[in-house]
């Protein structure tokens, strides 16, 4: 590593130690982390990187976090992690790591999942997997903010909605559980009126979030008349 | 390898009792079976499934699922190993080795890309799927192969990371050179072996 050129060892794949600024609560259980690079290289929105954490005694355990946030925040990149009571990570995130920390981590990794532009674009996702959403979103506001991209956003309570004070009039949500009070818009899992709605003309797709949340709403997107090779999808597993 | 400790973490997740060394680094022991696909879940009926072998081959080979189901079956029990970290140590599947579909076909090429319904495709040397190493498989845990997972009929290559395991399989390719697939062209590593630790293009 030491025999790199700094062009190298910008390249994916290297770890490197980032250290950690603000943390910002954004649900009672999901916080986002602002992370400086020494390496920093810009990601194409959708992108992941993987986080590493090794105790005194040698074990590690790594997991996969989509960035939050626009390659346009140069240096720094926006982790979003949702604390999982059975996980090894995130709750080490949530329960130990403060504002000057120092984590290692690698990246950016993987192109399928990113968006380069294509329009019209829907995005649609459930809990945390608004995540890699978010970049796309933040990206467009600020390169092309005239350019057709709406989100459609399911969660189950009205404290739940990450990103609470970033969502415009792009956005739709559904709330599955429990509306806020005086609530007129959707309730209820998603469904073709909703999608129909949000996406008047079929176009590029992207859809996060658990296994069960993708399997139905990319079905609801070929039902109303989506291409499944435009539809690209991304499933989080049962752990953290 | 760095010395980087990081602040105030320990070990939280157990291996269960003696698999210890059946977890390649960077992996945690997963009991479930989660689902990761890049785009919707295709619908593939027996009925209309069928497996070829082509490319550089003296006889292409063709079955439908019926002539398939003919084929000698093996249990195979394994563990697969996901690069998004998590394996599932312990697991077993049923199908018919790649060493018999190969075999009449006679393949020419060293290399070989094998291509699903749906789109999906991955490359693997030979040499990664034959002398008993790989299965077109019908069956999980003794119940027919969910469409989650790839169900009708899926690849199984559990000595390298699961990607390699294309599902819905309809097909492999023999070629004379190694092509990257649809991973293997969006990040992952060419061969992919955990126990190396191949996740990326640049590990």
């Amino acid at each position: 590593m030491d025999r790199l050129t700094p062009v190298e060892q910008r390249a994916p794949g290297h770890w490197q130690v980032g250290t950690v600024g603000a943390v910002k609560p954004e649900t009672p259980r999901v916080k986002s982390f602002s992370i400086e690079l020494p390496m920093w290289m810009p990601h194409l929105p959708g992108q992941h990187y993987d986080v590493r954490l090794t105790a005194p005694d040698g074990y590690r355990a790594q997991r996969s976090y989509s960035v939050a946030s626009s390659p346009l925040d140069e240096g720094r990149i926006e982790l979003t992690i949702d604390r999982l009571e059975d996980g090894e990570v995130s709750p080490y995130f949530h329960d130990v790591v403060v504002e000057g920390d120092q984590v290692e981590v690698r990246g950016p990794f993987t192109s399928y999942f990113v968006w380069r532009g294509e329009a019209p674009v829907l995005l649609v996702g459930g809990g945390s997997g608004v995540v890699p959403l978010m970049a796309m979103l933040r990206h467009r506001r600020r390169t092309m903010p005239e350019l057709p991209m709406r989100l459609v956003y399911s969660v189950r309570t009205a404290e739940d909605v990450i990103y609470h004070g970033e969502l415009g009039d792009e956005t739709v949500l559904t709330f599955t559980r429990e509306p806020p009070p005086g609530w007129s818009g959707h309730t209820g899992r998603i469904n073709a009126a909703l999608v129909s709605e949000a996406a008047p003309e079929p176009g590029t797709a992207f859809v996060c979030g658990s296994n069960g949340f993708v399997e139905t709403a990319s079905a609801l997107l070929l039902e109303v008349g989506f291409d499944p090779a435009r539809v690209r999808t991304e499933r989080f597993g049962p752990t953290g | 390898m760095s010395n980087f400790i990081s602040r105030g973490f320990t070990r939280r997740r157990r291996v269960p009792e003696g698999l210890a060394d059946r977890l390649p680094p960077g992996q945690y022991a997963e009991s479930g079976f989660p689902v990761l696909t890049a785009g919707p879940t295709p619908k593939i009926e027996p009925a209309e499934w069928g497996f070829r072998v082509d490319g550089m081959v003296d006889h292409e080979r063709e079955w439908t699922w019926d002539e398939f189901h003919a084929l000698p079956f093996e249990t195979v029990p394994c563990d697969i190993h996901c690069v998004t970290k998590w394996s599932k140590l312990g697991t077993s599947f049923r199908g018919v080795s790649v060493d018999a579909l190969l075999a009449p076909a006679e393949p020419r090429g060293e290399y070989a890309t094998a291509f699903s319904y749906g789109g999906y495709t991955t490359n693997l040397p030979l040499a990664d799927l034959s002398g008993g190493k790989a299965w077109v498989v019908t069956e999980h845990e003794s119940e027919p192969l969910p469409r989650e997972h790839g169900g009708p009929a899926r690849l199984l290559v559990p000595h390298l990371y699961f990607w390699k395991s294309a599902k819905w399989i309809a097909g492999l390719r023999v070629m004379d050179h190694d092509e990257p697939g649809f991973w293997e062209q969006n990040g992952y590593h060419i061969r992919g072996d955990p126990w190396q630790e191949q996740r990326y293009w640049t590990d």
